[in-house]
């Protein structure tokens, strides 16, 4: 057993890891085909030359800001709220969106949508993604928001109270700084959620609303294309840097207690 | 008095986010399941239940299980596979942290480019297949991807750390003299895991199983991509009644057997753990 184990955790992230690695390796070929031939950068050269890409990425960098923002400052507000006193619904509702199959969300998205066009001048495009994605990262938003409040001590804001500040200025000026580690995180992991999301926003997307993934998906399908190799590497890289920064902010929020 | 007003006020943003986004968009697809198909696509009158009733169509059904079983076989296998991995992790002497969020960061990273990075190893053309042939062990190209089998493989790949960390949770507060005094009284080092530690995780168990079969069981890029559009699961079902069959009535009785059937396994497999919200 305990010459199996160590052997065996490391098959289980090399299971993990290879398929990104190799990925990346092959990013590197110079050929169309998946077999060795040399190294090349002209796949990371052509991407830039790539009009529906980098407009693809654009969009979806448009949405995942705005949805992240808006959700970070709804969910914080609310995880906050939900600190202070317990709402079954709205509780319930976010643990609704949590279960819901993601094309679940986005057929009946959909079809909300379309049921508004009939009175609205509206159609789907970056509003309709940006509405999408704001509700779908809301509850990770009040997950990691109100995992940061419950380690904190309510003393402090009664503390603030006594020394005559308001409900307002308790939140502004003791809860919110101590907060601040674990809205960002919240946030840098909202935007890697929304940047992600393909099947929701496939569904609520307008002929202007192309983002990363859609394209990704339908180059994808094709077949083995260079392109997509580098394009992954790249989503892979700034994603993981983000995930990190994100966890590295809830690790020093828990450790300034 | 301030007091009550402050929380209230606070919740306004998420309440109306959420009436906009979760609770609106479901009772159009409830509205929309009672009625009948358009003859262009959309929805139109009498009300029936007739939708409901095709749900439970044999072919229908059959889909339905094949999701329940491909979900059901993949959170096995996740669990096959996690178990001894949570169990070095909980037990590694330094680095647990480390350990720990290696397994996550993938799954922080693209689902699409994870999904993408399968293909490109396992089909026709894709990496395995050209190594093999021109190594002269294969002539033809070995069909790896496009079956179910190629699904399940994706399901694993892209849910497993979902399995690891509740179980690495239970096991890391799991009492280790427990382990050793099964050891102590003749247990195998096997059959210890196997009858002490194994039954002293259950509530890792469950939830890692409800966080891993859920997604599975809605799982809809993974069947379509590494399926090839041949594996259909009950999620590319609903989201071909809203695009190219254009039967949303249908679609929505799907969307909403489809969400309760979530919601009943959410339900069962969730034992009060630690709560999220």
């Amino acid at each position: 057993m305990r010459r199996f184990l160590p052997v065996y955790a490391k098959a289980i992230y090399a299971f993990l890891y290879l398929p990104l690695f190799t990925l990346s390796v092959f990013s590197f070929n110079n050929s169309k085909l998946a077999l060795w031939s040399g190294f090349t950068t002209a796949w990371y050269g052509r991407l830039w030359s790539d009009r529906v890409l980098l407009e693809g990425t654009i969009n979806s960098l448009v949405i995942a800001i705005v949805a992240s923002s808006i959700a970070t400052v709804a969910g914080t507000l609310a995880g906050y709220a939900l600190w202070k006193r317990r709402s079954l619904w709205v509780t319930n509702a976010l643990y609704l969106s949590l279960i819901t199959p993601e094309i679940v969300t986005g057929v009946s998205l959909l079809a909300l949508f379309q049921f508004l066009f009939h009175f609205l001048h509206w159609q789907l495009g970056l509003g309709s993604v940006i509405l999408a994605h704001s509700g779908f990262c809301l509850a990770y938003a009040v997950i990691v928001v109100l995992a940061r409040l419950r380690t904190l001590d309510p003393a402090l804001e009664e503390a603030a109270a006594d020394l005559g500040a308001n409900d307002w200025e308790a939140f502004r000026y003791v809860t919110l700084p101590l907060l601040l580690p674990a809205v960002l995180a919240a946030g840098l992991l909202c935007f890697t959620v929304s940047f992600d999301d393909y099947v929701i926003t496939s569904l609520v997307a307008g002929v202007d609303s192309e983002t990363l993934p859609m394209v990704v998906y339908s180059m994808a399908r094709k077949g083995v294309n260079p392109e997509v190799n580098a394009i992954s590497v790249l989503i892979t890289g700034g994603l993981g840097l983000l995930i990190l920064l994100a966890g590295k902010l809830e690790g020093s929020s828990e450790s300034s207690r | 008095m301030t007091t009550v007003r402050l929380p209230r006020l606070f919740l306004l943003p998420s309440q109306w986010l959420l009436g906009a986004t979760v609770l609106a968009p479901l009772l159009v697809i409830a509205i929309y399941s009672l009625l009948t198909r358009g003859a262009y696509g959309g929805v139109t009158g009498p009300t029936t239940l007739g939708s409901y009733g095709r749900v439970f169509q044999p072919i229908y059904l059959y889909i339905l299980w094949r999701s329940i079983w491909v979900a059901a076989l993949s959170t096995v296998l996740c669990l096959i596979l996690a178990f001894p991995l949570a169990f070095y992790i909980a037990r590694a002497a330094r680095n647990r942290t480390l350990l720990l969020n290696l397994v996550m960061l993938p799954f922080w990273t693209s689902f699409l480019v994870r999904t993408y990075a399968w293909m490109f190893l396992l089909r026709d053309t894709g990496l395995l297949n050209t190594t093999l042939q021109r190594l002269g062990l294969i002539h033809v190209p070995i069909p790896l991807l496009f079956n179910v089998g190629a699904v399940v493989l994706g399901l694993v790949y892209g849910y497993l750390p979902f399995m690891i960390l509740p179980l690495y949770a239970t096991l890391e507060k799991l009492d280790p003299s427990l382990l050793e005094a099964a050891l102590d009284l003749g247990a195998t080092p096997a059959s210890a895991i196997w009858r002490v530690a194994v039954p002293l995780s259950r509530p890792g168990i469950l939830a890692g199983c409800a966080l891993v079969f859920i997604p599975c069981l809605g799982a809809y890029l993974t069947p379509d991509l590494m399926g090839g559009g041949k594996t259909v699961m009950i999620g590319n079902l609903v989201q071909n009644q809203f695009t190219n069959a254009r039967d949303w009535p249908f679609g929505a009785a799907l969307s909403l057997v489809f969400l309760g059937l979530s919601g009943l396994v959410a339900v069962g497999l969730q034992r009060r753990g630690d709560q999220l919200l």
